[in-house]
């Protein structure tokens, strides 16, 4: 009872930026999405949102297909991060973490004590708390990340998907941000570049290249040299963690 | 501690009760602005005139007032009043949509040419007499007002689609529209009816009738009452489609009603009142300084100071040069851009 791909293409304008894709993620879960540029990460997720629809195959939410699910009913169990979502409005981080609690507005607004709880908690899991009153504007890249994905956590979402969110981060925002993520009670589909960050973090890994699915399990099962060299084109040697199990990735020139 | 603060309502605008405070006053405001400025102009109206008149043909009343006082107040000042309050709101609120939605501060009506196929429109019903008896001046401004939008989305499309596409198409049609209109006065006016058309190229609201208050005054109630149900849709847009989707907006529905409606209610006020200038792009400005940046709040504070505005600007070029009145699209212009200077200086950083 999960948001599931079978077989999803999207024929984007005559290119496949995304080629028969199943995904089946368990719940609660983190899924790590992998791939090189212009692998169709983002394109699935795009897919996975219902933002975009796909040209064969099909996206379920709970069995349903997600196309016949009414936008706000889908929005009041999936969010979205994507990347580069600015504005030019002059919004506080409370603001834009409200707007997460559109979906569960009626036709004479919302239950004001559930938005108030839903705001108040997302605020506080991502640390926002006292930065609640802030201007977006002045806020970091690690922060104005956190802001959506507080805006996404306000939606009281059971599935997550992020869109490259560590991207323009330094190392320990990263960290952090991955932690806040695989904690949470959600199942989370999320893009990642760094296979070392996807390896720490995630339960399962689905890796693509050229929109097609060419890996998928569990990290360590995943991330083989052979795998990263048919993939990325490098070279890589990979050692197992002894105290987490879980597969380490270096570079070789 | 900080977070206390921080989790109080929000940080403008203030708190509910206080802000339906504000707005009732600014409701009074705009009642006593409308009286107030009926009593202004050549000819000598009082306040108890204004009271006495509107008793008479509102409650039933039958209080004695001399016949040309009851004239200037109940056929020309009172619904010249109304359609200055009712443009002031409408335009307003165009600015206000096409600014959320296109994620743009600098859009309005104007960018979007909407205006200057409205005044295209106007120019060729009045000067080479294209449909000028089923028509009128204002059927032909709001044809052309529809025509130059249609052919800016058009454009837009062609292109490829996109909010910034949107504004170049706008940028073009405008210009495109511009020329049009002086190429049809500089071939075929004479002096007069260029003196008519200039003056309404730049606004007026000289001879409007209560005919054209009721179609801006219905106009701008339901973009009013529109823009109210759709508050929450137009906060959804601040960080674009792709998020506004995401929170469960239907995105090109509510793009599609939302952008028909703002060029309706243009083409509305343009045909009544000319291409008024500025409005739409200062006023949600203003009203985000005083309200904040959502909309629910938003929209009735933009309609009312909008109103407010132009209730005071018509007030004022119909008795600076007196008795000849200055178009009001020049007055808009005069007051409007310091206030604008104003209002950048002090956000700075984030229009």
């Amino acid at each position: 009872m999960t948001l599931q791909t079978r077989d999803v293409a999207w024929n984007r304008g005559g290119r496949l930026v995304v080629d028969g894709v199943t995904l089946d993620p368990r719940p609660g879960e983190t899924v790590g999405l992998l791939g090189p540029n212009g692998s169709g990460k983002s394109s699935l997720i795009r897919l996975l949102s219902g933002v975009a629809r796909p040209t064969a195959g099909v996206v379920t939410l709970d069995e349903r297909p997600l196309a016949e699910v009414p936008r706000r009913e889908a929005a009041r169990t999936i969010a979205t991060v994507t990347q580069h979502a600015d504005t030019t409005v002059d919004v506080t981080v409370r603001d834009i973490v409200c707007l997460g609690r559109i979906p569960h507005r009626g036709v004479f607004g919302g239950d004001r004590r559930a938005d108030a709880d839903a705001v108040s908690e997302a605020l506080e899991r991502t640390g926002l708390t006292a930065k609640a009153g802030e201007s977006w504007h002045r806020l970091s890249g690690g922060e104005r990340q956190r802001v959506h994905i507080a805006r996404a956590l306000a939606q009281r979402p059971r599935e997550l998907l992020l869109d490259e969110p560590t991207n323009h981060l330094d190392i320990r925002h990263q960290l952090d941000l991955l932690r806040l993520i695989t904690e949470l009670p959600v199942t989370t589909v999320v893009a990642l570049h760094d296979l070392n960050l996807a390896a720490m973090f995630c339960d399962a890994l689905l890796v693509l290249k050229d929109g097609r699915a060419v890996a998928a399990g569990a990290p360590a099962q995943v991330l083989t040299p052979e795998l990263i060299a048919e993939v990325y084109e490098v070279d890589a040697a990979v050692t197992v963690d002894a105290v987490s199990g879980r597969p380490q990735i270096a570079f070789t020139i | 501690m900080t977070t206390a603060t921080a989790t109080a309502a929000p940080t403008r605008g203030g708190s509910r009760p206080r802000f339906v405070g504000v707005g009732l006053a600014a409701l009074a405001l705009l009642l006593v602005s409308v009286g107030a400025a009926i009593t202004l102009g050549p000819a000598d109206v009082s306040l108890v005139n204004v009271r006495d008149i509107l008793l008479n043909h509102l409650g039933g009343a039958d209080i004695p007032v001399r016949v040309s006082k009851e004239a200037i107040v109940w056929e020309d000042r009172l619904p010249r009043a109304l359609v200055a309050a009712a443009c002031g709101a409408g335009l307003g609120l165009c600015g206000l949509i096409l600014q959320s939605l296109l994620r743009n501060p600098l859009a309005d009506p104007y960018v979007l040419g909407i205006s200057s196929g409205a005044s295209s429109g106007a120019v060729v019903v009045a000067i080479l007499g294209v449909g000028a008896s089923g028509l009128g001046v204002p059927g032909g401004a709001f044809i052309g007002s529809l025509v130059s939008f249609a052919a800016v989305l058009g454009i837009a499309r062609l292109a490829g689609g996109g909010d910034d596409k949107l504004i170049l198409a706008g940028i073009a049609v405008t210009q495109l529209f511009s020329a049009i209109t002086s190429f049809v006065i500089f071939a075929f006016a004479d002096s007069d009816a260029t003196r008519g058309v200039m003056f309404w190229l730049l606004g007026s609201l000289e001879g409007v009738r209560w005919n054209g208050a009721a179609l801006c005054g219905i106009a701008a109630i339901a973009g009013t009452l529109l823009c109210l149900s759709r508050a929450h849709v137009l906060d959804a847009f601040a960080f674009g489609d792709d998020v506004a989707a995401s929170l469960g907006v239907h995105v090109k529905r509510e793009r599609a009603v939302l952008i028909a409606a703002a060029a309706l209610l243009t083409a509305t006020m343009v045909s009544v009142a000319g291409a008024i200038g500025f409005v739409g792009l200062v006023l949600p400005h203003a009203a985000r300084f005083l309200a904040g940046p959502l909309h629910l709040r938003l929209v009735p504070v933009t309609a009312l100071i909008g109103a407010i505005f132009m209730v005071w600007v018509d007030a004022l070029s119909r008795i600076a040069f007196s008795p000849s009145p200055l178009p009001i699209g020049v007055s808009t212009a005069l007051v409007g851009v310091p206030v604008f200077i104003a209002i950048m200086y002090r956000r700075r950083r984030t229009l």
